[in-house]
This record gives structure tokens, sequence and C-alpha cells, in this order.
């Protein structure tokens, strides 16, 4: 039995109890295995909340509502009811808090996203009242003559 | 504002149809990767050959390609650390492995592996060391303590030599060669089994992926050992020669260099491997071809298209036909297998290439097509790290290693 | 003596792998337990696109960039849009233009002009994760950062991955990417941070047209529930076997 041939074995043997050890402290104490089993949930728990903790940034026209009453019922009587607040005003976050003063987004490109005409028929952009860009005044911004709250012409001069 | 830098935006150039975060994820460290792992498993298969197999012939190249072995796999993991974009993290690999991942297993097999070959070195180098422990005992100087005590932790203790312990030793160190090569073709069959298991491309899913990983690294860990061989040989004869001449008494025994036997012993095996993988790799060719599933539409234009100079003429004409050509025909000397050596290790990185590059030239789209373009003078860390300096380093690392081993635990001279 | 030495050593070494085992153990759960927890949940998440109202606004692209933060002005992005032009001659065209981030606005296809009169069909694909039943990507990491919830998210532990890649190149759609500022896998979330606050996410909300919803699939009441059960609905390359859970309406044998 006084064999030096296991020595080699010893020092693995020994190496390994240390990193099983030094594991103990290496990993989060919440860490392992969760509903969906080793393959699909193998993790660290905590990080669901740290995702669920994510800050909200877009908060709908419901949010602006509470303070631009006016603003939302202008829209919302127009055929553009169907686009959020937040699309062409940015993200509220914590407005008015954070950040004081949102950056409307008044160019031309935002307009075209889905004016811009495109035959294409079996998609619904064929249905949008749509023009070529390089033929409808293309100098000018939209905003110039058309209100985003109520773009219908009617009441243009 | 935090620093932005999209990953394989600055070398991936992207032709037609593909979805937006598609780039050259896998660059040139993942090519490095298996050819070095590669390089270590036909390194001890080698050197195996000799313990396990009687083959007497290869008794002065076995040691050499252990220890040979083992510097590779010290600098096996390098790649790796290059790639991750979070190295200083590569020990979660170890403390939380997800074993249903072919990259876990890395920490596991690697580790595993790198004990085996450190004891079986230190079976076959016991009794050397012993003697130093001994033998400078005698000599004074700062140097010969620092050495002798190096040498005195190394022999973990076990000063016996006797003829009985010798025996012990031998018996054990042929049991670690022969256990060695199921784990070395372990360790390699799983670096093919990374790109064969991954299901979503379409290039790298094939079952034969990790039978083809291992024979191309036999042939290749097989071609290295013998070049250094040559090479470090060769050299020293030439050192010895000079020595000759300026003073006559050295014997013609002293002055031999590589052994051709040896050379024409080993090439054998080189040349059954490669056959044995040329073939593995032919057999998926056609496979895909004639089953002509979904994907084989972008496969082809790929292989038969815009890889054809890589595979069918750096990968199989030159690193494959060329040197089979010239080990074959009668006659072989030093320098022509040197030069075949050279071939079948440029044909062995070139299947390396057009698998992980290859692999990532067609979009998941099967409708368009990305270039991996290798930053060649680097001008931050992710180009120098997944460029060419990188793939230098990685490939010197190794004989730097090599060379310290040497130092200690002689592969080359000691009898 | 020394046997004596030798013998404590090897209590001590079989005492040290004795403990150390059970402590480093993953917390398993046996298959019975783990069923029963996901059976128990009584929420899936699951999506469903209908490509025949997209428009090719990428207004939803715009709002997933900004809400998830993930850098606005570079080309990777957790969801995007596709446009196929399919001419009469079978011809496919299709292109993403930065996932669409700006929507499609000129006629040109891959730069190339189309003449409206040799198109067959035209159409807009939203993508984004598919949240998948197998999700390979998870499969294949090998330090357990990314995973799935047990309401179906497929989520990414920021703090956990090392940045092999691995997960990206398992995903059959092009959903991952490295993040331009964290460096580590990146992909969508379902917007896990507003759904489990009874939000809809970012997408969803920014669509004017309805195209994208958002619903428990373990509610026969939800309207997304209603229309996968009752509807000819399909999903993206089921043929890798990682039941995807988007559910599309309208899609084409050309999509990809």
């Amino acid at each position: 039995m006084k064999s030096h041939v296991f020595r080699p074995l010893w020092i693995i043997l020994g190496v390994v109890v240390l990193s099983l050890i030094a594991r103990q402290f290496i990993v989060p104490s919440d860490f392992g295995v969760g509903e969906r089993g080793f393959m699909y949930s193998f993790h660290r728990k905590s990080n669901e909340e740290e995702w669920k903790a994510f800050k909200v940034k877009y908060r709908s026209r419901e949010y602006c509502k509470e303070c631009h009453d006016d603003k939302y019922s202008s829209i919302m009587d127009s055929k553009h009811k169907i686009i959020q607040c937040e699309n062409c005003h940015g993200p509220a976050i914590d407005h008015p808090e954070d950040p004081e003063k949102l950056t409307i987004d008044t160019r031309r490109a935002l307009c075209l996203r889905c004016h811009s005409y495109l035959p294409y028929k079996q998609s619904y952009r064929s249905k949008i009242k749509g023009f070529i860009p390089e033929e409808h005044n293309p100098d000018m911004e939209c905003v110039m003559c058309h209100d985003p709250h109520e773009p219908d012409l009617e009441g243009w001069q | 504002m935090h620093e932005t830098y999209v990953h394989g935006l600055e070398w991936t150039v992207k032709e037609l149809f593909t979805y937006p975060n598609e780039f050259i994820y896998w660059t040139i460290q993942i090519v490095m990767y298996p050819y070095l792992t590669g390089l270590v498993a036909g390194a001890f298969v080698l050197s195996s050959l000799y313990h396990v197999f009687g083959q007497k012939d290869l008794e002065d190249i076995a040691k050499f390609a252990l220890v040979f072995s083992f510097a590779l796999l010290l600098g096996a993991p390098m790649p790796l650390m290059l790639h991750l974009q979070h190295p200083e993290r590569n020990f979660h690999v170890l403390v939380t492995p997800h074993f249903t991942s072919a990259i876990s297993a890395f920490g596991i097999v690697f580790s595993f592996y790198t004990a085996v070959v450190a004891t079986e070195i230190w079976f076959v180098y016991r009794k050397f060391f012993v003697e130093q422990v001994n033998e400078l005992k005698n000599k004074e100087g700062l140097g010969n303590a620092i050495k002798r005590n190096i040498y005195r932790v190394l022999t973990l203790g076990a000063y016996d030599i006797s003829p009985e312990a010798l025996h012990k030793d031998e018996k054990v160190s042929k049991f670690l060669a022969g256990f060695g090569i199921p784990v070395a073709c372990f360790l390699h069959g799983y670096a093919g089994f990374i790109f064969g298991s991954v299901k979503a491309n379409a290039l790298w899913m094939t079952p034969l992926m990790p039978v083809i990983f291992i024979m191309s690294a036999i042939v290749s860990g097989i071609a290295l050992c013998l070049l250094t061989y040559i090479v470090i040989m060769e050299w020293q004869k030439m050192k010895i020669h000079r020595h000759a001449r300026r003073h006559w008494h050295m014997t013609e025994e002293e002055v031999k260099g590589a052994e051709i036997d040896l050379v024409r012993k080993a090439t054998k095996y080189l040349i059954g491997f490669m056959i044995a993988a040329i073939t593995l790799e032919l057999l998926d060719l056609i496979f895909r071809g004639y089953t002509a599933v979904k994907s084989w539409d972008i496969l082809r234009s790929v292989i038969y298209g815009k890889d054809f100079r890589n595979i069918f003429i750096l990968q199989y004409g030159i690193g494959n036909l060329l040197p089979f050509i010239m080990l074959l025909i009668p006659g072989v000397n030093l320098k022509r297998t040197v030069i075949a050596l050279i071939l079948v290790l440029f044909g062995v990185f070139m299947m390396r290439w057009n698998v992980v590059i290859g692999g990532q030239a067609f979009s998941l789209t099967f409708a368009g097509y990305m270039e991996y373009h290798m930053p060649l003078i680097p001008h931050n860390l992710e180009t120098a790290k997944e460029g060419l300096v990188g793939a230098l380093t990685v490939m010197i690392l190794p004989f730097i290693f090599f060379y310290f081993f040497n130092k200690i635990i002689p592969s080359l001279r000691y009898k | 003596m020394r046997f004596t030495r030798r013998e404590f050593l090897i209590t001590a070494v079989k005492g040290a792998i004795v403990t150390a085992l059970p402590m480093s153990a993953f917390k398993l759960l046996t298959p019975d337990e783990a069923m029963a927890a996901v059976k128990k949940t009584r929420v899936r998440w699951g999506f469903l696109v209908d490509t025949r109202k997209c428009v090719g606004c990428g207004f939803c692209v715009k709002a997933c960039k900004l809400e998830n933060e993930v850098p606005y002005d570079t080309p990777v992005t957790r969801t995007w849009v596709e446009r196929y032009v399919i001419l009469k001659d079978g011809k496919m065209l299709a292109d993403t233009p930065m996932g669409a981030r700006d929507g499609f606005t000129d006629q040109k296809v891959q730069e190339k002009v189309v003449n409206p009169k040799d198109i067959a069909k035209a159409f807009f694909v939203p993508k984004l994760c598919n949240h998948c039943e197998r999700p390979p990507c998870v499969q294949v990491c090998p330090v357990g950062a990314t995973y799935q919830t047990a309401d179906g998210a497929v989520l990414v532990d920021r703090s956990w991955c090392i940045g092999c890649g691995y997960c990206i190149m398992a995903c059959p759609y092009g959903a991952r990417f490295f993040h331009p500022v964290y460096r580590t896998a990146e992909k969508c979330t379902f917007c896990y941070h507003r759904i489990t606050k009874g939000l809809k996410t970012a997408c969803v909300q920014a669509c004017p047209f309805g195209a994208r919803q958002i619903g428990n699939l373990k509610d026969p009441n939800d309207p997304v529930t209603i229309t996968v059960l009752t509807k000819r609905v399909s999903v993206l390359k089921d043929e890798y076997g990682t039941k995807p859970q988007v559910y599309y309406l309208g899609l084409d044998e050309n999509v990809r």
C-alpha cells in the first residue's frame, strides 16, 4: 500500500475539493434549477426580478391624457387616433419631471413611414393615403401644411 | 453616454438579404481553438503509439510529443480567452457548468485531460527528477539551488528509484498513455460536437463532425510534432557540426540529426489518418449534395462558388492532395517531408477555417451572404484580439511554453 | 506511523468530498416537481403577428430600441421588420434596412429599382424572438446565463454571461446579438418589465394597426389564444423543432 503511484492522484483530488469549496463562495446563493428543468432554466433566480425592475419608458396615451386632455381629444377625433402620442413625441418616461420637455419629431421622414406610397397590394400599406415623396413638395416639411392632429386639409386655407 | 461597439460590424461584409443581427460572430480565434486542441490530441496520440502499441522506433519522438502536447495544451484556452466578450468571467464555465452545452464540457474535459497528461509526464520523468536532485546536491550557486528545489517539489517526495519502483512507473505511464487516447479523442471530438450540434447552422450540423475533427486533429498533431522534431534535431546537428569543425573530437554518434527511418514510420501513420479524414469529409459533401435538403442551394453556392478557392484549391488541393503525392512518391527525404508537413498543417488549418468561417458565409435567411475580412492591422482591442495579431499570438505561445518546459524536463536529448 | 497518517489522509479526503458534494450539488427539482411547477403557473406568454396588417412603418422597432436601451444608431435590434417583394418571374427580393427602424419609405429594394408592374406580391413581416418552448439558445449556454422563466420568457443574465456567442449561433431566427454597451448576449424579453406589470410590450403598444399582439396562451379567453386556437396560424422555421411561440397570420412560403 505504501506506493508512490497514487501521489499525483491525491494532488488532483485536492485540487478538485478546493475548487468545489471555492465554488460555494463564488456562485450566487440563488443559482439553481428553476421550473423548466436543468436544460431550460438553470439560472440565477434573482435575475428575473432584475428584469422586472427595468425602467418603463413608453407610458401610452392614457398617461398623456392626464394633463393634455385637449390634445388627446383632438387626435382621437382624427384619422390619426390609432397612432400613440409617444410615436411622434418620444417616450414620456417620467415627464414632466424627467424629461421636463419632450422632443417632437416633426420631420418629413416620420410621416413617410406610412405615407410614402408603396405599390404592395397584399399589404395594408396600400390602403393608406400615400404619395411619391419626390413628387409632392419634396423640399417642404409636412407639418408646414398638415396638422398631424387634424391631418385632413378640410380647414386648410 | 456609453461607448458602443457592435461586435462583428468591422469585419463582416453583408450581401443580399440577411437578418439585421447577423454578423461573423465566431472569427479567427474560433478557427485557432479547434486547430490547437487538434494539435494537442494529435501530439498525444503520437506519443501513445510508442507506449501503448510498442512502436519502439518511435521512442525518440514519443517523449518529445508528450511534452510538446502539454505545451500545446496550456496554450489551448488562449484563443477562447481572446474570443470571449467577458474573458474575466471565464471561471463561470467551471463553477456553474450547464452540461447541456457542449462548451460547458470544456472546463471539465480540459482540466481532466491536463491532469492525465501532467501525471503521465510525472511518471515518465520521475527518475530524472530524483537524479537531478541528487546530482545538484553537490553543486554550488544560487541557480543550482533553485533548480534543485524545483526538482524536489516535482518529485512529490517520491525518491524511490529502485528497479521495482521504476517498473511501476512504466506500467502506470503505459496505462495513462492508453487511457489518454480516448480522453484526447473526447476532448477533440467534443470540439467537433460544438459545431456539429448547432442545428441552426446548415453547414455545421452533421453527426460526422466530431469524427472528422478527430481525424484531422491527429493528422495535424502528427504533422506538427514531426515538423518540430525535424527542425529541432537538424538545427542541433548544424550546431554540433559547426562546433565539431572547430574541435576535432566529436564522434559520429553525436552529430546524429533527425532519423529518416523514424520520420518515415510516423509519416505512414500520418497518411493513414489523412485518408480517413478526407474520406469522411468527402462522404459528408456527397451526402449533402445527394440528399439536397432545403439548405443545399445556398450551401452549394458557397461550397462550389464563394468558397471554391478556399475549399478545393487551398484545402483539398494544396493542403491534402499535394502533400499526399509528395509523401507517397518513393525516395522520401527530409526536405521533401518538411515541405509536405507544412502543407498538411496548412491544409488542416484551412479545413478549420472553411468550417468555422464557411459556416457563417451564408445567412440564416438562405438568401444572403456574409464575408469575413480578417483585421490585419489592429486599430483597437477587438481587431487585435480577433485578427491576425491575435492568431499569431496564439500560435507562438505554445512554442514559448515548450521552450521553458524543455529547460526543466528535457524532452529531446534525455535518454 | 506512516500507515496511520495515510489512513488519516484518506479519511480526510473522503470526508471533504462527502461534505463538499451535497453543498455544491445543484438545487435539482425532480421531473415531477418541475412539471407540477410549470402546470401551476397560469401564464405562458405568446405573441401574435398579423402580417396583413403591417404597413412597414417601423414604429415598433423605434419604440423597442428606446424602451429597452438598445443603442439607437446601431444595426442590431431586438425586433425588426422585413419587406418581401416577389416578382412575377418568381424572383424574391427582401430587405430590412437598419431593421426598419425608420420604416420603409423607398420603393427600391436592396438598392434595386423595382417596376411596380413586375410585382406579383409584396408585404411586410415583423420579427422578434420566438420565446420557443424548446429554446436551442438556452440549451447551449455553457454557464446558465440565459434561461426560460416559468411563464415562458427567455431572458439573459447580463451579470453572468461570458460572451461566448454560442447562443447567437444556436438561434435559427437571428434574434440574438451582443449588446453594444454591455457586451453580453442580448435579445427580446417580451418586455418582461412591462408584461409582468400588466402593460403591453413597447412594440405592441406602438403599432398603430394592431399587427402585433401579446397574450397569455394559458388563458382560453385571451384574444391571442382564441386566434391561435381557432384561426389558421403558422410559425417560423418549425423544422428546427424549437416550437416557437410567436404565431403568424398571413405568412408566405417566401418568408425566411
